[in-house]
């Protein structure tokens, strides 16, 4: 899985910048997708291009429990974000809705990925190749249920063992 | 094994779970609002282009609706987001949905224990963060996204790593003006946002067996901000009045074992607990009152399932008794049984005396929504549970998070203040 970054170099981007709480009733995918990252980064849906990556910190997506979060991202392109951690109830939507992958990766990718490398993430091998560097960084195993889930496309598909 | 993973224990039909296991618990109770509720049933759309059957639901008699994020009806989507939960509660046959307009109705949380919802021992989740709020209750209360909502709508389970538990014991009680929001407050400065991530915070010690049942929900609600899969205390002879009071039966109390294990023990005085705030922007950016920089504020917010409980708006009354607002404040009870009881009692007198707006029912401002957000530059003390950038208003807006006396407290002098400073 090929793509540019996107990156904000720092931690605790919750879900209430990620999607502002104003648009909690909306619910058609697409316009969420023309509000995501609004409180942080009003510029993102202008740039940000189908696959595409964000690159983080520490506790992403904490806050809101709001589903909308990794929607907006997702339909506005991004196919997984990278992050040092997950706050855990935007992991476990983006993985049980198939929206998107929450990938954790070390303080080496964290630091050494710049905004606009090419990368590619390979999930088997665990590997993350930035291709603009020319370098290889690990990302953190799936555990086994989330794995699953995954290779399923999301927890409607996943059957429990 | 300890409460909690006795409970996830019984939900998964074994005889014993340790931390990391993954199961798939049976899901005692579960809620949407007017949020999840329509994210719900766009899950449902999907799933039925998929041919997936969703005719009906495991158990309509264990899903109750509630009404609180954008109602009264803020606007016309807001207003068409709760035809399409009508129609959908009508639709499935769930009879527990809490209308606005009709009798009782409120935050979702504060409906959990208004309404004696969830019993202790159950497993809860719901489709908002802050469902950790019910734990207080010492059920397993968790918050989950539509999709898993939808999920459990349909099979009655969910999967659910068995967290590893945190233990906060409060030694003593907490001293007057000091209120159960200054401990979680202190609690989350402590170990941070990320602190109790995927974990169970656990609430003990004489301090806690002192404390209300509405001031541990307050506990358990905001564990949700320290990234926690959901807080817990084990329940009491107060509880069981508390539910029974509220129409409840056949409750019956599970408890952790005497030998029960935890990853970590955070043991705090009672009397050594002041009066904090959050400053902007993050719930763990903590300071002492006293030591708070001085602002000068242009609201206070007393709101929220976290800071409009009735044991919130008696502190707020005791503030407010004969004395004038400084700056804009507004006082929203989190349900109409709580509003009512404030009215019976003289409190909605005294607010309005004091030149408060007492608004309806909601979770209004709290989450930006309405109803009172915040404008560019605006600088509000809050008893929500988060300040974020944006989170109540313009994203150049402040918040700072404070008990109910705090902001009462400043409502009165129009900067942030100690309640044990006040003429």
């Amino acid at each position: 899985m090929k793509g540019n970054v996107i990156k904000y170099e720092r931690d605790n981007i919750d879900t209430d910048v990620i999607i502002p709480g104003q648009y909690l009733k909306v619910h058609d995918y697409a316009e969420l997708a023309l509000h995501a990252m609004e409180g942080l980064d009003p510029d993102f849906h202008s740039k940000v291009k189908e696959g595409d990556f964000i690159l983080s910190g520490r506790n992403f997506g904490c806050g809101s429990s709001r589903e909308h979060a990794p929607i907006a991202l997702s339909h506005s392109g991004i196919k997984a974000v990278l992050a040092l951690s997950f706050a855990r109830i935007f992991y476990r939507n983006a993985v049980d809705g198939a929206f998107l992958l929450p990938i954790e990766i070390e303080e080496d990718a964290y630091s050494n990925i710049s905004e606009g490398d090419e990368i590619d993430i390979d999930i088997r091998s665990n590997e993350i190749k930035n291709l603009t560097k020319n370098k290889t960084y690990k990302m953190k195993p799936f555990s086994e249920i989330i794995g699953k889930i995954i290779e399923a496309g999301g927890l409607f598909k996943y059957k429990p063992d | 094994m300890n409460i909690t993973e006795k409970i996830l224990a019984r939900a998964s039909g074994r005889q014993q779970v340790v931390p990391d296991d993954v199961i798939f618990a049976n899901v005692d109770k579960v809620m949407i609002h007017d949020v999840s509720g329509p994210g719900v049933i766009k899950v449902f759309d999907k799933l039925k282009k998929q041919g997936i059957n969703v005719d009906k639901l495991w158990d309509p008699t264990k899903v109750w609706v509630a009404e609180d994020h954008f109602v009264p009806s803020a606007d016309k989507v807001s207003a068409e987001n709760i035809v399409k939960l009508s129609n959908f509660t009508k639709n499935y046959g769930i009879e527990k949905h809490f209308k606005y307009g009709m009798g009782q109705y409120g935050i979702c949380h504060t409906l959990s224990h208004e309404e004696a919802l969830v019993l202790p021992g159950e497993v809860y989740v719901g489709g908002d963060s802050h469902t950790n709020t019910t734990g207080a209750l010492g059920s397993f209360a968790c918050g989950l996204g539509h999709t898993d909502v939808a999920y459990v709508l349909l099979n009655g389970k969910i999967w659910f790593k068995v967290p590893e538990t945190l233990y906060f014991k409060l030694n003593g009680k907490l001293p007057e003006h000091v209120m159960a929001k200054d401990f979680i407050l202190t609690i989350i400065g402590d170990i941070s946002t990320e602190g109790g991530a995927y974990k169970t915070m656990q609430f003990g010690g004489s301090g806690i067996d002192e404390m209300s049942v509405e001031s541990r929900l307050t506990l358990c609600n905001m564990t949700t901000e320290a990234g926690a899969k959901n807080g817990i205390v084990e329940p009491d002879q107060k509880v069981v009045d508390y539910l029974t009071s509220r129409g409840a039966t056949n409750i019956s109390l599970v408890h952790g074992d005497d030998n029960a294990e935890y990853q970590k023990i955070y043991e705090y005085e009672g009397s050594e607990i002041e009066p904090v705030v959050a400053k902007p922007f993050s719930p763990e950016n903590i300071s002492i009152v006293r030591e708070a920089p001085s602002v000068e504020l242009d609201k206070s917010y007393i709101g929220s399932c976290t800071g409009a409980k009735y044991e919130d708006l008696e502190a707020v009354a005791k503030i407010l008794k004969g004395r004038k607002v400084k700056i804009r404040t507004e006082i929203l009870p989190a349900s109409i049984s709580i509003y009512k009881r404030a009215m019976e009692n003289g409190l909605l007198k005294i607010f309005l005396d004091a030149g408060v707006t007492v608004g309806p029912p909601t979770c209004g401002a709290c989450c930006g929504a309405h109803m009172g957000v915040l404008a560019k530059d605006e600088i509000c003390i809050s008893t929500t549970n988060r300040n974020f950038p944006g989170r109540m208003g313009h994203v150049d807006s402040q918040t700072y998070l404070s008990s109910p006396l705090v902001a009462a407290a400043s409502a009165v002098t129009g900067k942030i203040t100690d309640p044990r400073d006040l003429n």
